[in-house]
This record gives C-alpha cells, sequence and structure tokens, in this order.
C-alpha cells in the first residue's frame, strides 16, 4: 500500500491507484467529468485539477497522475479553486443555457459542479458553438451542442460495448463527436451511453421531456428480461414506470443494463390484462374475480390430479412458482415444467444448470470455450464482463455454432456437437488451449439443451470440463447460461415433472384436462389440445392469453415484492414500485386466493411466511444476494451420456434480442428496434 | 560571431552537393563504426558534457533525455523517433537540414539509436515537405545502399532500419506524444503524462523523441568532441543554433551562430539589418510564434539563448526570430497568431479547445478595437487560466503571444479601443 495525504488525512491506497482514487479514499470530492471507475482514463475534461507538493507548481490532472510514496495532496487551495473555476467557465462557453428543456436538468454532472466550483458569473460575450445533432437510432437522443467532449461515449463504445462506433471527428472547437457515417448504434448496450454523458448531450429517446428526476419514486428492483438479474431502479411517477436504470452490483452487472432492460418499460402500459376473462360460448368475456375462480373450481370438480398440469413461464417470480407448486401438489398433480423451450436438464445437481464461475469468475478464467451460445444476445452485460476480460489479453476465447460477432476476437471452431467430442479426444488444437489454461471456463448456452440430444450436449459439455481441468477443488469453470429470469428458481424449486408426472410435451399433447400456464406465453399454444381447459395467469395478453379459456390477471415483475435466481444461483429480490393495473393482483396471492376458494388453502397468509417455505425448499433462497462460489469436488457428470450427440448443428440463439417475452413484443420501443435492426438485416439477406 | 571552422551545417544553403559523396567530403559518415565501438555510456556521457540542450523549443539537455531510455533491452524493443514534423511559424531549420544536409540527420539516427539500444527509427516528417520527403528518402536509399545504415550499419555490428513517415499536415503532431499517436495510426493528439516515452512510446515501448537539429548536430559533436561544442556559447547555453530570421529584415535567412550572440548583432551581421534601420524596429518574436514578444528596447541588448531570454520572460523556443517593424499593426499579428492555435488545437482537453477560441474572438475584436477597456484584463485571465492547465504546451503556446503582447503593447491595445469609441461617438454625433 501506498500512502498518501490528503489534505491533510493520511490514506493507503493500493499501489497503482491515481490521486483522484486517493482523494476519495480520502473522503474527499473532486469533481470530474471524464473520469469514470470503468473507462480508460482520458485526462481530457482538467476538472479534477489537484495541487501536488514537491511537484512543479501547477494543479495536476488528478484522474491522470498515479501516486506515490509519501506523496501530500491538497484539493482546496486557492491554485486549485481557480483552476477549477477557469476550467468550468471554458466549459460552459460553448454549453447551451438550456437547462430548463434538458431532460439530463437535475441530474446533471455539469449543472451539479457548476453551482459547486463555478463562477457565479458569465464574461464570455461571443457567439456559442452550435453542433448539428446526430442520429444515433431509436433509442438514443443526440443534443450534440451540449457536447463537452469527455469522450466518456467513445471509449463505452469501444471498451464496454465493443463496437467502436462512436468517434470524434475534426479537432479543436470544430471537434464533433459522432459515428461519422450516420448510423444507428448496434451494440445491446447503446442505454448506457446516456448514463454515462456527464450531460444532456446524450439523452433516452422514449422518455424524452417526460418527467424530471425529482418527480420520480425510485424503486430497487431485479431486472428479469434475462437470467443475468442485472440490478435495477424503477424509476415511476404516480402508476406509471418511466424508466429504469441500472444499479451498481459490482457482482452481476457493474453498472450497465441491456437495452431491452432499460427500454422495454412501455410494453408494461400495453396489452395489459387487467381484469379477469372467462370464455364463454367460445369468446371471451369479461368476468369478476368469483366467475373466473368458479369456473376454474367447476372444471376442477372431480377431475384428477394426473389429468391437471401447469406451466410457469420465463418471467415469472419464484414466490408464485412455489404458490402454484404448491396448488399442484394440493391437487394431486406431478405434471408441473419450467422449461417452454423444452430444454433437457439434471436438477440431481446445482451445478448442472447454474452458472458456476460466477459473473465475476470470468475476469479470473484465462480460456473461454462458449458451446451454442451467443452471449452477447442472450445476456449483453454478461458479454461485456467478458469484453472485460478480453481486453486484458491472454483470453483465448473459442465458440461452437453460429458465427456471431461477440465484441471480442472468438475462434469458431465448430458448428455442431460433434466437436465436443474432438476436443474431449485432444484432436482439436484448442483441447490444449483449455488444458494449459489454470483456470479454462466453459459457458454452455441453455438452447443447446433445448434440442433432442440435449441431455447428451450437457453430459458431453460436462465431460469436456473434467477432461481439460476446469472442474477442481479450487474453481469451477463448467457454466449453463440461463435465459429465462425464471428458470434457475424454479429448477431450484423442482418445477419439474415428478416421479409419474408429464412433461411440456405430454401436457401440450392433450394429456390433461386442465392446463396452469404461468405467465408461459413461449410455447407453441396450437399444440395444445382442442379439449384441454386453458388457465392463463399472467399480466400481459400474449399468446397464452389467446389460448385461454380464463384468464386471471396477474403482476409484472414492477408490480410485485418478488425473489428471483439469476444463472448464478444468486437469490435476488425486487420491490413493488407500482400497483398493479385495475384488478389485476400479485401473483402468489391470486394462487393463494384460489385454494382457498376450492377448500385447500396454501399454508401461508403472507409474503413473509411465503419466503420461509422458499428458504425450507431451497437453500437458495435464504442467503438473499449471494452467490457462493464452491470448487466441484465430484467430477460425475449429469445422466446423458455425453457419446450420443447427433451431427445436427447448433441453432442460432436470440433470432430478435428486442423482443424475447411478453412485455418487450407489447413495447412501441422494442418494435422500433426491431424495425431497425433486425428487419433491414431480414431484408437484406433475402 | 561563430567562426567558419566551428560550423556543423556547412551546406545549409545548398550550394554543394546534398548527396552521399558530397556529405561524405564535408566530413559526414566518417569513422561511424569508432564512434559506435566507444559504447553507448561513452557517448550518452559525451553527449551530457557537451551541454547539448534540444532544439525542438523546450530545451531539455539532450545526453539526459537520452539516458532516461532502460539501459537493458527487455521484451520490448526500443526506438528513437525523429520529429521532422516543423510546423512552428517561422521557423525553417529543420527542412534546409533535410533539403542540404540529411546524411548529418541519418548519421545522427544510427549513433543516437546506436546509444540508446533502438535498432529502429523513425523520422515523422511534416506532411507538407512532400519534397522533403523525397530528398530524404532518397538520402535514405543511398545510406541503405552504401551499408552506412542497414544490417550491421557502417561495418559496427549494429543492425539499424531507419523510415521516413510523412504525418499529414497537422500543428499538434509536432508535440512528441501527439506524433506517436499519429505515427502509430492514430489522431494526433497528446497522451497524458507520466508516464513518459521512454518507459511507455511508440507501441508501448521505450522512445524518444528528438528534434531533427538535436540528431543531426549529435555525430560533429562527438567526432570534435565535448568540449568544442560546450566551449563555444555561454554557460548552460552551449553550441551553436540554427536562427531562422524572418519579417521585416532586408535580408531574411537562416544562419548557424553560436547560442548567446546578441539579437542586434545576429539581425544586423546576418539578415542585413531591420528594413529602416535599427530604429525602425517595434518588436522581435525572438523564438517562434509560441514565445512572447519583445518590445524594442529589450532588443537592444538581449542575448540569444534560452536563460536570457526567459530571463526576459520570453524564450528561445526554436530560435524562429521574427522580426516586426514600426509598419505592423501587432494586435493583428497576434491575433493571426491566435487564430493559427485555434486552428490546430486538437481539441482533446478543455482548456485548449474552449480558450483558444475565445482569445481567438477577443483578440479579433482587439484589432478593430471594439471592446472595452476591461477585457484587456479579462483577455489576459484567460490566458493565465488555459496557460498550465492543459496536457500538452499548445495552451501555452496559444496564451503566450498574447501575454506578450498584453505586457509591451497594452497601451497600443487602450489606444485602439478609444479610438473605436470616439469613432462611435463621433458617428452618433452626425
Amino acid at each position: 500500500m501506498v500512502k498518501v495525504v490528503v489534505d491533510g488525512i493520511e490514506v493507503d491506497v493500493p499501489p497503482g491507484s491515481n490521486v483522484l482514487q486517493a482523494c476519495e479514499a480520502a473522503g474527499k470530492e473532486v469533481p470530474r467529468f471524464c473520469y469514470h471507475e470503468r473507462l480508460s482514463v482520458a485526462g481530457n475534461c482538467r476538472m479534477c485539477l489537484v495541487e501536488i507538493e514537491k511537484a512543479p507548481p501547477k494543479p495536476f490532472a488528478s484522474c491522470a497522475y498515479p501516486v506515490n510514496e509519501g506523496m501530500v495532496v491538497h484539493t482546496d487551495t486557492k491554485m486549485v479553486r481557480d483552476a477549477r473555476r477557469g476550467v468550468m467557465e471554458f466549459l460552459l462557453i460553448n454549453h447551451p443555457l438550456d437547462c430548463p428543456i434538458c431532460d439530463q436538468g437535475g441530474e446533471c454532472d455539469l449543472q451539479d459542479q457548476a453551482v459547486g466550483y463555478g463562477s457565479d458569473v458569465s464574461r464570455y460575450e461571443e457567439n456559442k458553438r452550435a453542433v448539428k445533432d446526430k442520429y444515433l437510432g431509436p433509442l438514443v437522443k443526440t443534443v450534440m451542442t451540449r457536447c463537452i467532449h469527455c469522450t466518456r461515449c467513445i471509449r463505452f463504445s469501444a471498451e464496454i460495448a465493443g463496437t467502436s462506433e462512436m468517434g470524434a471527428t475534426a479537432r479543436g472547437e470544430t471537434m464533433e463527436v459522432g459515428t461519422y457515417v450516420e448510423k444507428a448504434l448496434t451494440s445491446e448496450l447503446s442505454g448506457n451511453l446516456i448514463d454515462i454523458c456527464p450531460v444532456g448531450a446524450l439523452t433516452s429517446k422514449p422518455y424524452a421531456f417526460v418527467a424530471r428526476p425529482w418527480e420520480l419514486k425510485k424503486t430497487d428492483s431485479i431486472d428479469v428480461f434475462d437470467a443475468l438479474g442485472a440490478n435495477i431502479r424503477i424509476d415511476a411517477r404516480g402508476p406509471e414506470v418511466l424508466r429504469v436504470l441500472p444499479r451498481v452490483n459490482d457482482d452481476v452487472n457493474e453498472e450497465w443494463l441491456g437495452d431491452k432492460s432499460r427500454f422495454a418499460i412501455d410494453g408494461l402500459k400495453r396489452r395489459r390484462l387487467d381484469t379477469p376473462w372467462v370464455r364463454r360460448n367460445g369468446k371471451l368475456e369479461k368476468a369478476s374475480w368469483a366467475d373466473a375462480f368458479g369456473a376454474i373450481a367447476e372444471k376442477l370438480h372431480g377431475l384428477p390430479g394426473e389429468k391437471i398440469g401447469a406451466v410457469v413461464g420465463d418471467l415469472v417470480d419464484a414466490e408464485a412458482i412455489l404458490a402454484l407448486k404448491d396448488l399442484m401438489g394440493a391437487l394431486g398433480s406431478e405434471n408441473l415444467d419450467c422449461r417452454q423451450d423444452g430444454a433437457q436438464v439434471d436438477r440431481s445437481r446445482r451445478d448442472f444448470y447454474c452458472f458456476n464461475s460466477g459473473v465475476v469468475g470470468i475476469e479470473e478464467a484465462d480460456a473461454l470455450l462458449i458451446i451454442g451460445s451467443n452471449p452477447r444476445r442472450e445476456s449483453p452485460v454478461l458479454n461485456a464482463r467478458i469484453k472485460k476480460r478480453a481486453n486484458l489479453g491472454g483470453f483465448p476465447v473459442a465458440a461452437i455454432g453460429a458465427t456471431a460477432d461477440l465484441t471480442y476476437p472468438c475462434t469458431w471452431i465448430g458448428i455442431g456437437p460433434e466437436t465436443l467430442t474432438s476436443l474431449r479426444t485432444g484432436s482439436n488444437a484448442f483441447a490444449d488451449v483449455l488444458k494449459n489454461a489454470k483456470k479454462p471456463m466453459i459457458i454452455l448456452g441453455s438452447s443447446a439443451l433445448a434440442r433432442d440430444d440435449g441431455a447428451a450436449v450437457l453430459a458431453a459439455a460436462w465431460a469436456l470440463a473434467a477432461s481439460v481441468g476446469a472442474l477442481s477443488q479450487e474453481w469451477h469453470g463448467f457454466n449453463v447460461l440461463q435465459q429465462a429470469a425464471s428458470r434457475v428458481g424454479a429448477l431450484d424449486l423442482g418445477f419439474v415433472p415428478g416421479a409419474n408426472g408429464k412433461g411440456l410435451g405430454q401436457m401440450l399433447g392433450g394429456e390433461v384436462d386442465l392446463l396452469w400456464l404461468l405467465g408461459a406465453d413461449e410455447l407453441d399454444t396450437a399444440k395444445i389440445g382442442a379439449s384441454t381447459f386453458v388457465v392463463y395467469q399472467g399480466h400481459h395478453g400474449d399468446r397464452g392469453a389467446a389460448r385461454a379459456d380464463v384468464i386471471l390477471p396477474g403482476a409484472a415483475y414492477t408490480e410485485k415484492n418478488a425473489t428471483y435466481v439469476n444463472t448464478e444461483g444468486r437469490a435476488q429480490r425486487g420491490f413493488a414500485a407500482i400497483f398493479p393495473p385495475g384488478e389485476a393482483r400479485v401473483d402468489w396471492r391470486i394462487l393463494r386466493a384460489f385454494s382457498e376458494q376450492i377448500g385447500r388453502t396454501l399454508p401461508y397468509n403472507d409474503l413473509d411466511q411465503l419466503r420461509a417455505h422458499l428458504e425450507a425448499a431451497h437453500p437458495a433462497f435464504g442467503r438473499i444476494d449471494a452467490a457462493p462460489r464452491f470448487g466441484c469436488s465430484d467430477l460425475t457428470g449429469p445422466s446423458g451420456n455425453p457419446d450420443a450427440v447427433s451431427a445436427v448443428k447448433f441453432a442460432a440463439t436470440v433470432a430478435n434480442y428486442y423482443q424475447t417475452d411478453p412485455i418487450s413484443r407489447a413495447s412501441a420501443t422494442m418494435q422500433a428496434c426491431t424495425d431497425t435492426y433486425v428487419r433491414p438485416v431480414a431484408q437484406a439477406a433475402e | 560571431m561563430l567562426t567558419d571552422k566551428d560550423r556543423i551545417f556547412t551546406n545549409l544553403y545548398g550550394m554543394h552537393d546534398a548527396g552521399l559523396a558530397g556529405a561524405r567530403a564535408r566530413g559526414d559518415w566518417d569513422g561511424t563504426a569508432a564512434i559506435l565501438a566507444r559504447g553507448r555510456d561513452a557517448i550518452i556521457d559525451e553527449m551530457k558534457a557537451s551541454g547539448l540542450r534540444g532544439r525542438g523549443g523546450a530545451g531539455f539537455p539532450t545526453g539526459l533525455k537520452w539516458s532516461f531510455m532502460p539501459k537493458d533491452i527487455g521484451e520490448r524493443p526500443h526506438y528513437l523517433v525523429v520529429n521532422a514534423d516543423e510546423s512552428e511559424p517561422g521557423t525553417c531549420k529543420d527542412r534546409d537540414i533535410i533539403r542540404h544536409d540529411p546524411h548529418k540527420l541519418i548519421e545522427g539516427c544510427l549513433i543516437a539509436s546506436f546509444a540508446m539500444g533502438a535498432h529502429a527509427c523513425y523520422i515523422y516528417i511534416r506532411g507538407e515537405f512532400a519534397n522533403e520527403a523525397k530528398r530524404l528518402q532518397a538520402a535514405v536509399d543511398e545510406a541503405y545502399a552504401a551499408g552506412l545504415i542497414g544490417k550491421n550499419a557502417s561495418g559496427s555490428g549494429w543492425d539499424f532500419d531507419l523510415y521516413v513517415h510523412r504525418g499529414a499536415g497537422a500543428y499538434i503532431c509536432g508535440e512528441e506524444t501527439a506524433l506517436i499517436e499519429s505515427l502509430e495510426g492514430k489522431k494526433g493528439m497528446p497522451r497524458l503524462k507520466p508516464p513518459f516515452p521512454a518507459a511507455v512510446g511508440l507501441y508501448g515501448c521505450p522512445t524518444t523523441v528528438n528534434n531533427v537539429e538535436s540528431i543531426a548536430v549529435a555525430p560533429t559533436i562527438l567526432r570534435r568532441g565535448a568540449s568544442w561544442f560546450s566551449g563555444l556559447g555561454r554557460p548552460n547555453n552551449a553550441g551553436t543554433k540554427l536562427f531562422c530570421i524572418s519579417g521585416h529584415v532586408n535580408k531574411p535567412c537562416n544562419v548557424e551562430e553560436e547560442l548567446g550572440i546578441p539579437l542586434r548583432e545576429l539581425i544586423e551581421k546576418h539578415a542585413g539589418g531591420v528594413r529602416g534601420g535599427w530604429d525602425n524596429l517595434l518588436a522581435v518574436i525572438p523564438g517562434g510564434s509560441s514565445v512572447p514578444m519583445l518590445p524594442k528596447v529589450i532588443c537592444d541588448d538581449v542575448l540569444m539563448d534560452f536563460d536570457s531570454l526567459r530571463a526576459q520572460r520570453s524564450g528561445l523556443g526554436t530560435a524562429a526570430v521574427i522580426v516586426m517593424d514600426k509598419s505592423t499593426d501587432l494586435i493583428k499579428a497576434i491575433a493571426r497568431l491566435s487564430q493559427f492555435y485555434k486552428h490546430e488545437s486538437c481539441g482533446q482537453c478543455t482548456p485548449c479547445r474552449e480558450g483558444t477560441g475565445w482569445m481567438m474572438r477577443m483578440m479579433n475584436r482587439m484589432v478593430a478595437g471594439r471592446a472595452e477597456l476591461a477585457e484587456i484584463d479579462l483577455l489576459e485571465r484567460v490566458t493565465k487560466q488555459v496557460e498550465g492547465h492543459t496536457i500538452c504546451a499548445l495552451g501555452d503556446a496559444a496564451a503566450w503571444p498574447i501575454q506578450g503582447l498584453i505586457r509591451h503593447f497594452r497601451p497600443l491595445m487602450e489606444e485602439r479601443i478609444a479610438a473605436h469609441k470616439s469613432r462611435g461617438v463621433a458617428m452618433a454625433a452626425e
């Protein structure tokens, strides 16, 4: 550790730190625009100037100055104050005074720091610069006259998003930040540009002129659009969710968020189920809760347990899953399934279906094999973590499956599972790379399991991990990248067919008379037997609701206190930001109420009691926010036969990142993204 | 005054053959292998002893700079980069070295590279120097063909490659780290220091960037000895220097002179005197456009070297002497320089990007007198806000000429403003 004295306060900072970090360690605020903890140092805004003793008598940019043993730093001398005031004046001379109509107003670094460190009057009498706005696609709005050239967006797109689309053209005062040839940003992380822009140059297009930050109620929650479980903050005003921002969680999403998670929220206001519906004479009609429950109870009357089935969808919280499982148990049914995609899993051990290295573990790994997955589309923020590791170098990445641009260098060594065999036998050169790595990592995409030979692929991937030394007491290098937010939680709770239970295919094939779909929209409803009575419980009028005989309006993720288990097996809790619309209710309460109606009351009356049952059902629910990482002491593989893999190539996963679930399908913003990014590609391919 | 026998650049005016044969006749490439045989440390010590200070403008001791390179060559190769991006207004010394004495530079490159453990050297030449680049490339080819550079350069056993790289005409690429960026194929924007190029330079490898003149004088210093060179000039300002005299003189010229020569002698002996006589002198910018100007009273007896000019709050810079007689509109001249710096600011850091534009606009108004008296103070404060707050020295260079103007010719600016105001009153009265 290096000892540094900041304004008389002695602090120890790690060697290689910069002066700004030392100042922060001493609790001293240092204003900055270009410096960002997760980006490379640019040192160009010159706002973080400090005075350093025994150095030339001029202020130094603290973000770019390394600490030395015994360094004495002053952050509040006359020289420093004057220098910062001077820089602030320069920043403001060409910055428009349009705060009243600027969406950044109230959460603007420039605004705040101008008050804190600037002068009180303007001395600039000349004309101000005006810059033409750029088009960056349907998500990011630009007002480039406000740009202060901190280059955060340029560094973000190159270093985090990995698309290198932003840059600066021309020089000096005429320098402009943009894409050079005007185009929509192709990154799935483009929304983060809005967060990192310290001024109002890059703002949210869908949120333009919608609200001021001080009008919003802020609620901590968990993202459900992919299985990473990014930590989010929901900003709501009255009954409306107006925006979603990432929360910092270094173990999960750092401070990034995918575009779908950020911008699909307008879908929460459209196509909502806000009242129960019952199908009468082939037509759905609005009904009361009593009517809806009555219709189901009537159908259930005398129905044996094996004729009842339940499927949970991808966005469902653990509380609702447990309540539905308990209800089915009470009804004597073992016909449960949480795998709408038909993935074959072995839930005998948790590390057969979790991301065992942990998201943080990616940064420790020194070789990576991706099998049948496109992490960029399946979880853009997790992909950014891989990109972060790749930026450091010494990280060979290979992938098997449909080629794609993953934003980091990647060798495509095969298209189908037979490559796993060649890696295991050592005939593929990448096997040696994995063997020679200290912490080799294998990521298996969940869609690689949703095939006829899914169990064999799982077993083959595990066997490969075991053979290359990815499984040891200290390091667990076998990872399944799930796509559904509900999946790990549902598997933990055992929402799969019981010993004599029917799986998804049988349930759809007409082998049950009553099918309870809990937010299940990603299955082919046309396959459901004509005589099957379908109960759809969920929040959007999507595929499942269209086929339903009774619709029970549930709550979306923003409207309930709920627990989700991410792909790492990390249980996290979100809080309700707003109330469900109309007659809609929180899902577990609907199930609890229905159970009482039919005389099989579930044994919990409030959320705490339900959560106690959750904890009893699986220990993961007892350690909220934690994902302890384990080594692997038992190399025994999952039940499939690793040699039974077929020659069918892995299909491309996630055809349209922007529309994968009922919420994003209802979102106008996601439709605009689809029109911009997905359709033109499809047209061009024709 | 420098005697002919002490001149280093004996073909400065191109009166002799610039090719290899001519260069050899003038003593270049004589015993180069023997110089290299002295060893790295001996060469660097000799350079240190000579007291040579960098000729690019900052005046940093060249031998000391060379000694900053790592002693042993590690995993990363070492590089020498020669800064031939001579863009400072008023300066044209490197141009003439490349035109007429390119072999002095090439030999210097070999010796300096050897002294720093570099097997490769890049000469980054200003984009506008199209013909000079051709001339230099021809000289490099000649040297390769003669075995003077390349594998086993000059029979010394040292492998040495020399590349000429043309810039694209940006003033900022004369800043050493911006030059490195540009050489790497990136946008020419200065890097943050530390780390300094000697630690992390071209392609992340230890690199030294030297001015053409600093490198070109090295072989002669090593041949004639450090004591010869340090015996010229004044203490701490040793040796000879190329002066570029332009502006209102009868015979603008480049000339090699001893450091510490009085400015008046320099102008009168070599440039045929100020147009209309010494008394017609108004001011001189002594070291290229970046340094503050000096009024005639100071010019009368100031000595031309680093320390004397610094004592007058100016600088030797590149030793480009810009002479302005009494017909000059000084405010307009400085306004033009402000326009230059505004145009050439890379736009990376705030004070320079925004400050150069602001200064230019105020200077433009000062030319017509369209300003308030208080704005002279404002202008000066703005220059102080830019100076010392930027990543590289371009901010300082933009601020200093204006500071020089205000320091010495403030009454002129006040007069101009008053005249403009009185015109306004007269017009209003009509």
